[in-house]
């Protein structure tokens, strides 16, 4: 019985998350429209987020592009379709592995940095600093931090798909003694703009949840030090579980479309 | 401090304000009003709603009930904008300092600023007026710092320096004092003294420090249980054979 009323607890605290973060999404559309528009600050932290997570994204596409192509290599030659390789791995790559890895490390990077950040300025008063001297630190902190990950994820994504490819060809060039020119045009026979648009768009979904919950879980964090760390924490756990339902809906419309 | 000459203006004006969070009441009715150039310390024990009641008076924290009035306006008549505006002349110097911490000293104080191009225009350059606030704290080679090269003090001071740029009429300080060593506590009341004189600000500042109280209010209004217990000066007060003031000043 006491699990059970547990469950409902934390099913319930869970909803009611949600509705707040509805409600702080709200926020954030009817602010971003409104002027001033912070664009220095939009910049700076297109900067932050987008040059400093590129070598992370880098070497986990590099990696993952090198790991996925030994270890499917061995069963592709068992059926004599090694040839397929540039074409399985690009597709796999650009929609799916691509986003969804980069997004998580983002998720990781990114959401735990503005969720510590934004809530070690909220037990200091920086952010009630900023009210009272008459700047609107939603607009200035939030609504800035969401478009530079909205924006930029998309970005890191098509860097970090460009990484893993190159990845994968130098097994592919190791092992099977296939050239660069050779690899890459078996990769562009293989996509078309039906595989990179939407794993594009989705993204931009990504990037966007990424900075909301990173932003709604400091914005609203607890007084304390401890609330820092928790906010941090759970900005990472609360946005990889919405990474992957955005991904099940992005890759369900996507099917629609490709069924039509 | 020495003897005020009162007028009858209130700039800033509470009535019956009351705060609760759950079970937990905070103010019950509180009362105070604030005149022109007027010093007013308020103290009362941890907890008693001291913080509160400022964070209402700036709009922070939004009240129960009860009325505040500033400079004439009701701020729960007022709209963001209005309030943000209204804000530009209640500068507010917080226990922590609040300096952001991913900023220089520079653009601490350029912050407010370049937000408030109704009351100052458009400003090209603002180093003229960054260096005037920094020199009446008398910090103007830590204009390029960050924050965390700073002591306690001067984080302190560079607060005070940033709540100033906006050249406000009222000055709310919470706890300026606290968790600073007597010398610099003693440089910093002197400095709240000198600013009061120099630009003719209302204050009223929340403390502990009973050495502050006596060098800077004009009248004190002492906080228990979230309502006024007693008003007067430092003199009254201390003075009183009340157990109850008493126990502020031991």
């Amino acid at each position: 019985m006491e699990t059970i009323l547990k469950i409902i607890r934390i099913f319930k605290s869970f909803l009611l998350d949600i509705g707040e973060l509805s409600l702080f999404a709200g926020r954030f559309f009817k602010e971003v429209l409104k002027r001033p528009f912070e664009f220095k600050e939009f910049i700076r932290q297109c900067y932050n987020m987008g040059n400093r997570s590129l070598l992370l994204v880098a070497v986990t596409g590099f990696i993952i592009g090198l790991v996925f192509t030994l270890q499917s290599r061995p069963t592709l030659q068992e059926f004599g379709a090694v040839s397929w390789m540039p074409a399985m791995v690009s597709i796999s790559i650009i929609r799916e592995i691509g986003p969804i890895i980069t997004a998580l490390i983002c998720a990781g990077r990114i959401g735990s940095g503005i969720g510590a950040e934004l809530g070690s300025m909220k037990v200091t008063e920086q952010i009630d600093a900023m009210e009272v001297s008459g700047t609107n630190p939603f607009k200035y902190l939030v609504v800035t931090r969401i478009l530079a990950t909205t924006f930029m994820l998309p970005i890191l994504v098509l860097f970090g798909d460009a990484i893993a490819l190159y990845g994968s060809y130098l097994v592919e060039n190791t092992k099977g003694n296939v050239s660069f020119l050779l690899y890459f045009n078996k990769v562009a026979e293989a996509l078309e703009f039906g595989d990179l648009i939407p794993a594009t768009i989705k993204s931009f979904f990504f990037g966007f949840a990424i900075g909301l919950v990173g932003c709604f879980k400091g914005y609203n964090c607890k007084k304390g030090t401890a609330g820092v760390g928790l906010a941090a924490n759970s900005a990472v756990v609360f946005t990889s579980m919405l990474l992957f339902i955005i991904d099940f809906i992005a890759v369900f419309v996507t099917d629609i479309f490709y069924d039509l | 401090m020495e003897n005020f000459q009162y007028n009858t203006e209130s700039i800033i004006e509470i009535k019956n304000l009351k705060k609760s969070y759950g079970e937990n009441h905070v103010l019950n009715g509180f009362n105070m009003n604030l005149v022109e150039g007027e010093n007013l310390v308020i103290m009362g024990k941890s907890g008693s709603g001291k913080s509160v009641m400022i964070k209402c008076l700036i709009g922070l924290e939004d009240p129960d009930s009860g009325t505040i009035c500033v400079m004439g306006k009701d701020i729960s008549q007022l709209n963001h904008d209005e309030l943000d505006e209204l804000r530009t002349e209640v500068g507010f110097l917080f226990q922590g300092s609040a300096l952001y911490d991913s900023m220089t000293v520079r653009e601490n104080l350029e912050f407010p600023l370049r937000r408030h191009t109704k009351k100052f225009g458009v400003i090209k350059d603002t180093t003229p007026l960054v260096m005037e606030a920094l020199e009446n704290v008398g910090l103007a080679n830590t204009i390029n710092l960050m924050p965390e090269e700073l002591s306690g003090g001067m984080k302190r001071r560079i607060a005070l320096a940033r709540t100033l740029i906006l050249q406000p009429k009222i000055i709310l300080y919470d706890e300026p004092t606290t968790g600073l060593d007597p010398i610099t506590a003693k440089e910093i009341i002197l400095l709240m003294i000198s600013i009061q004189k120099k630009y003719n600000t209302s204050s009223i500042i929340i403390t502990h420090d009973v050495d502050c109280a006596r060098a800077i209010s004009n009248r004190m209004i002492l906080l228990v249980d979230g309502i006024n217990y007693v008003e007067g000066t430092f003199e009254e007060l201390i003075t009183s054979n009340d157990p109850k003031i008493q126990a502020f000043f031991k």
